[in-house]
């Protein structure tokens, strides 16, 4: 399975795996969807640092979780992503619309 | 000069996306990049097999063709080529957050390729196929035997 849920309080956290490509994306956002819908959080948290690579399908993934999450007013973090994959998501200026966990970028 | 090449063909399915960057990063693993330099080509051919799968060819499907050539200068071309139906206007598919399928595509392939390469030259023609030129040059030496 290529994303491992944790729910805490109103908090979830998808823990995202393996390669994140146009191949992959559709069972990673429709399991991180699942999630949501049934927990209804305040905060979604992706996780990338089980994410070995990654082209713009992540950022797609990012850009419609957000989308999804504006309905609710949920906010959207993102974390562990190392700088290869930070390099991707800059590109979108997807620090306007997720905060960066961990600020791993510079790393 | 030419110090090596290589060219495959492989069927337009999303399964094949990470067997194509794996087999060309591979291959310009002989110029000896840097981890950076292997991602950013692994990123830009992931992107250019994507466009061939999801804007070439859609539910059709067809072939795409892979060459890549080594230089002495350090220097690797990847050229990526359909037979699909063609982009009506490269200006405008190049713009980023441009996409004709909307949904979960980003409209940021081109852009990818753009930052990640030192060149990308796109040629298509409608209802005849698409062809991406992609060069980088490497930072490294290195030396390709045989």
């Amino acid at each position: 399975m290529a994303v491992k849920i944790n729910v805490t309080g109103e908090v979830v956290t998808a823990y995202l795996t393996g390669e994140l490509d146009h191949h992959t994306a559709k069972e990673m956002r429709e399991a991180v969807d699942n999630a949501v819908e049934l927990n209804m959080p305040s905060l979604l948290v992706l996780d990338f640092s089980g994410i070995s690579f990654m082209d713009s399908s992540g950022i797609g993934l990012v850009m419609g979780r957000y989308r999804n999450l504006q309905k609710t007013g949920a906010a959207l973090h993102i974390s562990g992503a190392s700088p290869t994959i930070y390099k991707v998501l800059k590109l979108a200026g997807i620090e306007k619309l997720a905060k960066l966990e961990g600020d791993k970028q510079n790393g | 000069m030419v110090k090596n090449s290589f060219c495959m063909n492989f069927l337009s399915r999303s399964a094949n996306e990470g067997f194509s960057r794996a087999v060309v990063s591979a291959f310009a693993s002989q110029l000896d990049p840097t981890l950076e330099e292997i991602n950013d080509i692994k990123t830009a051919v992931s992107e250019a097999v994507t466009n061939c799968i999801v804007h070439a060819y859609g539910d059709d499907g067809g072939k795409i063709y892979i060459s890549a050539e080594l230089y002495e200068d350090n220097t690797i071309k990847i050229k990526i080529r359909d037979k699909g139906k063609g982009i009506e206007n490269v200006s405008q598919a190049m713009e980023p957050l441009f996409t004709t399928v909307g949904g979960e595509r980003a409209g940021l392939g081109f852009a990818v390729m753009m930052s990640f390469m030192d060149s990308v030259k796109v040629r298509s023609t409608i209802g005849k196929g698409t062809s991406i030129t992609m060069i980088k040059k490497l930072r490294h030496r290195f030396s390709v035997n045989g």
